[in-house]
């Protein structure tokens, strides 16, 4: 019996893009996520955090190990999993309010058009998009466009979220913003999140913990950071907390220097 | 500069340009049918005489008096119904198989030499055996339609979807939308603008197919008409239904325009 979501030893393959064979992305994965918290996972590009977010939500699976949510393994995307994308992955030709729409009534084939309606005006005020739910994608900024993103993967209202480095297409200033609001709805929602990014400063600001992974290929798990500044927390005062500067040069530390090297088996 | 002035006076300049080609057209038409002074007559139709056969034509569209004279409505009417037939079969059939191939790189790999075959092809090549295998020269004709227009929208529609972008697909699966969910929520709305672009390809082939496929085997159509009033030797009317047959042809693609334009999306 483990946790509510467990990550089991996975390990993942790829073929080698410079001749044959196979070269091994990470190994023997292993964590626990606890119903209702917040972790993220920072590595540097290449370390397959974002195949095991995909592995996480179905999109892929595992060469070996696997993951197991709710008691149950994970073998094929479902509703009690949605992603947030790193480039919205909304359909361009719907509009605002149809990219929500389309999740709602997947979720709920059995509500009436007024249920499905006022759920989706719901989540479109959630993220404060109301007034915008006629236009198109292509018409909305990078920020505005993953509100709509936000929107539609909590509309789902998921067992997990899984938010693959969602805001690394958006400006910093509005970042910021987005990052806040996204603290305050899951204040709220308390979804269990599964976050993947290299951004530590938004990795300390959102999570509960920060798991660090080495560089791949062959990349495995480094350490677990548990971030114990109180919740809530805001852009300008997380970092005014004693333990913020301590927590962060502990990671850009591990990213700099130590993140090349591999813990020797036991 | 301001860009809306510059639109207007190009507006300008290309009507000007386009009314001194048609009159340019038109004059050198006139001079070619006009009688030579050594009496020969029975020369080209000029537009003075295709103009008075148009108006007639044209004031009475319907008639029907006997298999062999028809209005030019009635003809309009009998080639686009073929058209509707033969080119709304083809364009499911080529979806379809075009959205199968396209979601599979294999056998769109597997399958693409013996469409490179096929696509050359005259649909009028396979005339013959139509008409062999069902003995009946309407079918035969909406067959060969159908074959017209198959290649460009297969094409069309097996590289649009197999150039969608994973992210959407992604989007479907996560929302366990079903097989038919997906088809018609995110694989037709993403392919739209290039399976419109062969669908439109498709009935400018099958326009021209259809007029050849009744001078061979019509009894009615503007085809038929063409080669009937070629019988009687009438150029006046055939120089008329060249017209028509082009007219036509315009709205059809101006319908398609349209349809291009409301599927479009920008990323």
């Amino acid at each position: 019996m483990g946790a509510f979501l467990e990550i089991s030893n996975a390990t993942k393959y790829f073929p080698d893009p410079s001749g044959g064979g196979m070269q091994c992305i990470f190994k023997d994965i292993y964590f626990e996520i606890e119903r209702g918290t917040f972790v993220t996972v920072v590595g540097h590009s290449g370390c397959g955090k974002s195949t095991l977010l995909n592995i996480i939500a179905g999109l892929e699976r595992a060469s070996s190990g696997g993951v197991i949510l709710d008691g149950k393994e994970i073998d094929a995307p479902g509703l009690d999993r949605m992603v947030v994308f790193q480039n919205f992955a909304l359909m361009p030709w719907m509009s605002v309010y149809e990219n929500v729409r389309v999740a709602v009534k997947a979720a709920h084939p059995q509500w009436s058009a007024v249920e499905v309606n006022d759920h989706v005006a719901k989540y479109i005020e959630m993220v404060g998009l109301t007034g915008a739910e006629s236009k198109r994608p292509a018409m909305l900024s990078g920020g505005m466009r993953q509100r709509v993103g936000l929107a539609r993967a909590f509309s789902v209202e998921p067992k997990v979220l899984l938010l693959d480095e969602p805001f690394a297409q958006i400006d910093a200033l509005t970042r910021g913003v987005i990052q806040e609001e996204l603290v305050s709805i899951w204040m709220r929602t308390k979804n269990t999140v599964f976050m993947v990014t290299h951004d530590v400063d938004e990795a300390i600001l959102l999570s509960d913990k920060i798991v660090l992974m080495t560089r791949g290929p062959e990349a495995e798990i480094a350490e677990v950071v548990d971030i114990n500044i109180p919740r809530p927390r805001g852009r300008t005062t997380v970092i005014e907390h004693p333990h913020y500067y301590k927590i962060r040069n502990h990671i850009i530390h591990f990213l700099v220097e130590r993140s090349h090297q591999k813990s020797r088996p036991a | 500069m301001n860009g809306s002035t510059t639109m207007a006076s190009d507006t300008f300049r290309i009507a000007v340009l386009s009314s001194t080609l048609l009159l340019g057209a038109l004059g050198v038409w006139q001079l070619a049918s006009t009688p030579s002074v050594g009496g020969r007559t029975q020369g080209l139709p000029g537009p003075v005489a295709v103009a008075k056969v148009t108006w007639e034509m044209l004031s009475e569209p319907f008639y029907d008096r006997g298999p062999n004279d028809k209005g030019i409505g009635l003809q309009v009417l009998s080639s686009l119904g073929r058209v509707a037939i033969g080119y709304g079969a083809a364009s499911v059939v080529a979806i379809f198989t075009g959205v199968v191939l396209g979601l599979n790189p294999i056998l769109l790999k597997a399958a693409n030499p013996y469409i490179q075959i096929l696509k050359p092809i005259s649909p009028l090549a396979w005339m013959p055996l139509f008409l062999y295998t069902i003995r009946d020269s309407t079918g035969a004709m909406i067959l060969v339609i159908f074959m017209s227009t198959l290649w460009p929208t297969l094409a069309n529609t097996a590289f649009g979807v197999s150039s969608i972008k994973r992210d959407y697909l992604n989007v479907a699966a996560l929302l366990q939308l079903s097989w038919w969910g997906t088809f018609f929520k995110v694989i037709l709305p993403a392919a739209a603008p290039t399976i419109v672009a062969g669908l439109r390809i498709s009935i400018g082939s099958a326009w021209i197919a259809v007029v050849a496929a009744e001078m061979l085997v019509g009894g009615t159509g503007i085809g038929y008409f063409v080669w009937n009033e070629w019988n009687n030797l009438s150029l006046t009317r055939v120089i008329f239904a060249i017209l028509v047959i082009g007219v036509v042809g315009l709205i059809l693609d101006l319908g398609f325009n349209r349809l291009a334009k409301a599927m479009a999306y920008t990323e």
